[in-house]
Parts: structure tokens; C-alpha cells; sequence
């Protein structure tokens, strides 16, 4: 626990001593600010579902690019030898990383809740429920694509190759949803389970349903343990 | 073996004035040991080696880079591992740490094998690798402070410890300075406090030298000697003025293989057979020059060129002789003015390619 702490601060501190932390920031809100306000004001409806249709978009970039250094780098520079000669698990390193990481992106999505206020400001009959879970969507959706970007950034030690990995990876994800029309009826069901954006329409409506909560845990579960792996895999190989 | 240990330990524990020995288990064992039921073999009673290689292996893909290489260091020692570039150096000292597992063969360090107990031996030493990978971002205090929040120093501690790495180091001026503004000797410096900040009582240092200027080669190697009087240090190297003027043994390790173990003054009398010398002497007779091997038959006469009047020799003897006298006594009687009489003691560059180039011939 001490060592997951240590790592998540180590990591976190060198998200914000760096620009790297506030660009991704600043970016992230001018983005989905931008995408959002253009039609707010046009379409005239008291709810944040334009937001939530964007955010998910700029994610699928946005991820992949907030977590391609996180083991990419160590391997690059080298630190990574540190890392796997102190008295420290493999997997106390990867989920400490991996927090540092979602960190940076619930920030992301915390800045994002200005137009929350903007929409208490000038809407009326503000469903204040739909906004809470549809932030919960996102966060849930935010820390499986940091999953999927740790784990591409434990493939490969150069740090745009692990970007190109991680966006193909979370792409599928994404658009599982969207290829259902071609895929036969028998495994139409559990590719639509497979796909995010089924999860997450669900918990944004309001509903969160154990199977969504378990889908998302699991997944993550997954990538991590398969980083953990890669990870103690690279010791049987060449150094 | 193990019988005797078993009946030993069934005596131990049914006399029950034995119990009185609980506390001194191992001078009962030898008292035990010397009724003779079993062959004494001095090692067993006092195998204490800190680190102990036991037929490791390491290949990458086809490429055998250590090739079951056998070594025990004991507490105390410094130790010198010696080798070219490509050696298989860095590669040992990787399975050692932990960092690259064998394809066969055991590291055991402390009584511990790192297969089984990796992170209890991680926690005994401290680590500087060859590349000394740093985070260029972070700044010297919260570098250290990181370490040793990983190596479960808590707060109170790490103000002393870290007061402590940086007097020993010579890191005062730097300490908050972020990492990538350090030169190369601070980086290095950088390095050794991190990996002494638990106050191991193992420290493994790959080429902890290169890339210094001399004055901090020399500040270094004075470090290292004076960390290894109580630490066991095994320090790597391709330059043999380093190791030598560092450590008390020296293990020379070429192609995978290791070839030399021993102090320098062992390598030398084992690997360099004669000694060479050189004499110039003015008014040599032919006659007196073919002599001269007869006279002393510890000489053996290499070459012999003239100019002018000057002659020179070259002379080979043993290690055990010194012949110097008896050759000035011999140039008196034959009339001849000594010039110059320079005996080549080998130096342990000479072994170390000796040593390698008959490796690389068979190869």
C-alpha cells in the first residue's frame, strides 16, 4: 500500500512538474468546451448529453496519449531498472502508475463540470441525477481506457508507438458498438456486452446496473493483469 | 550429512540439559562434530557467504552471455569484477539484483535464493546500474525521498538518512536542484546516494566510475573503500587501474566465462611467469656477452642489439629470482658500464590480456 503510494505520488508529481499535466488540461477543456457550447445555446435543452457525447470522443485520443509514457518511458530512459531492482511488486508499480494516470483524467473531467454550473445558471428543471451518473459513466469509461493505455505503454518502450497501440486498442472497444449490424445474431450479444458505449449509455441514463459495474472492473482487471505480466515477462528476456 | 544433523538434533532435543545449549547451537554442533561422527568440514560450519553463484547461466536467444559461472563473496570483501565490454559483467550483476532471472543456475544472496525471496534480498542491497537512469524531472531531495519511501524508510528516518547520503556523497549544494540541471559527477554521485540510502549492507555498483574526471575517481574510489569496511561491495569494471587501486580481489570474467579469481598480487604470480629485463651496457665483449647466461643460469638472454658502443639485452628469469646483483657483479668483472638495468614487473593489464587473448584465440 505504502509502495502503490509512493509510486502514485511519484507519478502524479511528475504529471504536474512538468507542462505535460496542464497542456493535456488545458487542451481537454478547450475541446470539449468548445464542442459542447456550439450547440448548447442552439439547441436550448437543460441537460449536458451533447458533453457527454463529446467527452467519450476526445477520450479515445486524450487517453492514449495521457498514459503512453507511463511504462514506455521508465523502459526508455532506463529508470525502469530502478524500479525492478527495489524492494518493489510488479503489480504495486503498475496500479500505482495506473491511478496516477486516472488522476490526471478525473481532473480532466472535473474541469469539465463548469458547464454544469453554467447549465444550473441559465436552464431550469436541471436533472441533476442524469448529470451525477452520467459523470460516474465517464469516470468508469476514463479509468478502462487508462487500463487499455497502461497496458500499451507496457509493450513497447517508444512512447508513439505505445500511443498508436493504445488508440487502436480503445478504438475496437469503442466501435464494437457500432459494428453490430454485420456481426451474426448469435454472437451479436456478447460482442454488445464487449462494447463500451452499451455500458455507458446504460449508466447514463441513470441505471447502474452491477452487470455495467462488473463489465467495467473486469476489464480493467484485465488490461492490469496483463501489464503485470508483460511486465514480469520482459525479466526472461533480453535485458 | 543430514543424517548426522537429524541424530543431532534428536540428542538436542531429548538430553534435557541440552537446553542449555539453545544458545550456543553452533559450538554444541562443533563440539559434536568433533567426536567424529562425521567427517568435519570446516565450510559447513561457517558457510556464510553473502552471495553465492551457483552455475548460472544467462543466454539471450542463441547468444550465451554467462556461461554457469561458480563465485562466493563473503561480508566484508570488496570485490572487483573485471571484464571487456560485452563480457557478461552488467549480465551477472542483473540476475544478482534481480532485474533479469537465469535460465539456470541459483543467485543466493544472504542464505536467500532470488528466485524465491527476491524482494527480502532487494531490500539488502543497493543497486547502481551501469547506465545510472535518473529521472530528469524530479529534483535531487524528492528523487531520494521517493527511494526511500519504496525501501519503507519512514519520515522521521529519511531526514537522517538523507543527511547522511549527502555528507558521504558529497551531494550538499545540489539537493534541490531538479536532476537534469546535474552535471555528470553529481549524477553519478546522485546514483551511489540512492542506492545507499537504506544503508544496505550489500552494494552493487556497475562501472560506478565512468564519465568522472579524476579528482572524482579519486573521491569515489575513496567512498568505496571506505564503504566496504563494513559493506560488501561488488564493483564492476573495464578498467584495470580502477579495480586494482579499489578492491581486495578480483574476479576476471571474459566471454561468459570466469577465468581469474584472486587478489591482484595472486593474479599476477599465477598468470605472469617471467619477469623481463632490460640492460644497456657500454665496452661489452662479445665473448663476456655469450658468457653471461653461463655465469648466471637464471638468465635467459632474449635479444641483444649494438649501437654505437652501447649494447642492449633483453633478459627473461623467473619470478622468484632476482638476478640484479649478480648481473652487476658480472659487469664488473667483464669491465662493462652498466647504463641502464630495468626489470619489467608485470602489471595486471599484461594478465588481463593475457588472460582474455588466449580466451579469444580458442573462440
Amino acid at each position: 500500500m505504502g509502495n502503490i503510494k509512493a509510486v502514485y505520488l511519484k507519478e502524479v508529481r511528475g504529471y504536474f512538474n512538468t507542462p505535460m499535466a496542464y497542456i493535456f488540461l488545458t487542451i481537454f477543456a478547450l475541446v470539449n468546451g468548445y464542442f459542447f457550447t456550439n450547440t448548447f445555446f442552439l439547441i436550448g435543452q437543460s441537460d449536458l448529453r451533447s458533453l457527454f457525447s463529446t467527452i467519450p470522443l476526445v477520450y479515445l485520443f486524450f487517453i492514449p496519449a495521457v498514459s503512453m509514457g507511463l511504462i514506455a518511458r521508465e523502459r526508455n530512459i532506463g529508470t525502469i531498472e530502478i524500479m525492478n531492482t527495489l524492494p518493489l511488486k510488479t503489480n504495486e508499480f503498475v496500479i500505482g502508475k495506473f491511478l496516477a494516470a486516472l488522476t490526471l483524467i478525473l481532473v480532466a473531467l472535473a474541469v469539465t463540470s463548469i458547464h454544469f454550473f453554467t447549465l444550473i445558471q441559465v436552464g431550469d428543471n436541471v436533472d441533476t441525477g442524469a448529470v451525477i451518473s452520467g459523470y460516474i459513466g465517464l469516470a468508469l469509461v476514463g479509468a478502462l481506457y487508462t487500463s487499455i493505455g497502461t497496458f500499451a505503454s507496457s509493450v513497447t518502450e517508444n512512447q508513439v508507438v505505445s500511443f498508436i497501440i493504445g488508440v487502436f486498442i480503445v478504438l475496437t472497444f469503442w466501435l464494437l458498438d457500432k459494428l453490430l449490424i454485420f456481426i451474426p445474431t448469435s454472437v451479436a450479444g456478447l460482442v454488445q456486452y464487449l462494447a463500451v458505449e452499451y455500458h455507458l449509455s446504460n449508466i447514463s441514463r441513470g441505471v447502474i446496473d452491477t452487470r455495467n459495474l462488473v463489465y467495467f472492473f473486469s476489464i480493467i482487471g484485465f488490461f492490469l493483469y496483463l501489464t503485470i505480466h508483460m511486465l514480469d515477462l520482459r525479466k526472461w528476456k533480453a535485458g | 550429512m543430514e543424517n548426522n544433523r537429524e541424530l543431532f538434533l534428536v540428542i538436542h532435543r531429548t538430553i534435557p540439559f541440552s537446553t542449555i545449549f539453545i544458545k550456543m547451537k553452533k559450538s554444541f554442533w562443533i563440539f559434536y562434530k568433533s567426536f567424529n561422527f562425521a567427517p568435519v568440514n570446516s565450510n559447513e560450519i561457517v558457510d556464510h557467504y553473502m552471495i553465492k553463484i551457483t552455475n548460472l547461466t544467462k543466454n539471450y536467444g542463441n547468444v550465451e552471455a554467462v556461461k554457469s559461472i561458480n563465485f562466493n563473496i563473503s561480508d566484508g570483501e570488496i570485490v572487483g569484477f573485471l571484464g571487456a565490454n560485452g563480457a557478461g559483467k552488467t549480465t551477472t550483476l542483473k540476475m544478482i539484483t534481480g532485474f533479469l532471472a537465469p535460465t539456470s543456475g541459483s543467485v543466493e544472496v544472504n542464505g536467500m535464493d532470488i528466485g524465491e525471496s527476491q524482494l527480502e534480498i532487494q531490500r539488502q542491497i543497493g543497486y547502481l546500474p551501469e547506465t545510472n537512469p535518473l529521472y530528469g524531472e524530479m529534483s535531487v531531495h524528492e528523487y531520494l525521498e521517493f527511494i526511500a519511501q519504496v525501501r519503507g524508510i519512514v519520515k522521521k528516518d529519511f531526514t537522517k538518512a538523507l543527511r547522511r547520503v549527502v555528507a558521504k556523497c558529497g551531494l550538499k549544494g545540489v539537493v534541490h536542484k531538479s536532476i537534469s540541471s546535474c552535471s555528470k559527477g553529481y549524477r553519478q554521485r546522485i546514483g551511489l546516494a540512492a542506492a545507499m540510502i537504506h544503508d544496505p549492507d550489500i552494494l552493487i555498483l556497475d562501472e560506478p566510475v565512468t564519465g568522472l574526471d579524476p579528482n572524482q575517481i579519486v573521491e569515489i574510489r575513496e567512498l568505496i573503500k571506505d564503504l566496504g569496511k563494513e559493506k560488501l561491495v561488488l564493483m564492476s569494471s573495464h578498467i584495470l587501474q580502477e579495480i586494482q587501486a579499489t578492491v581486495d580481489r578480483i574476479l576476471i570474467i571474459d566471454k561468459g566465462v570466469i577465468i581469474a579469481d584472486g587478489t591482484s598480487e595472486e593474479l599476477m604470480n599465477n598468470f605472469m611467469g617471467n619477469v623481463k629485463l632490460t640492460l644497456e651496457v657500454k665496452n661489452a665483449e662479445d665473448d663476456s656477452i655469450a658468457d653471461i647466461s653461463e655465469k648466471i643460469p637464471e638468465l635467459t638472454l632474449l635479444s641483444s642489439e649494438k649501437k654505437g658502443d652501447l649494447h642492449r639485452f633483453n633478459f627473461e628469469y623467473a619470478r622468484e629470482f632476482d638476478p640484479r646483483e649478480a648481473v652487476f657483479h658480472y659487469a664488473v668483472e667483464s669491465g662493462w658500464v652498466i647504463f641502464k638495468m630495468t626489470p619489467h614487473t608485470a602489471n595486471l593489464e599484461e594478465v588481463f590480456r593475457t588472460l582474455t587473448n588466449s580466451e579469444g584465440g580458442n573462440g
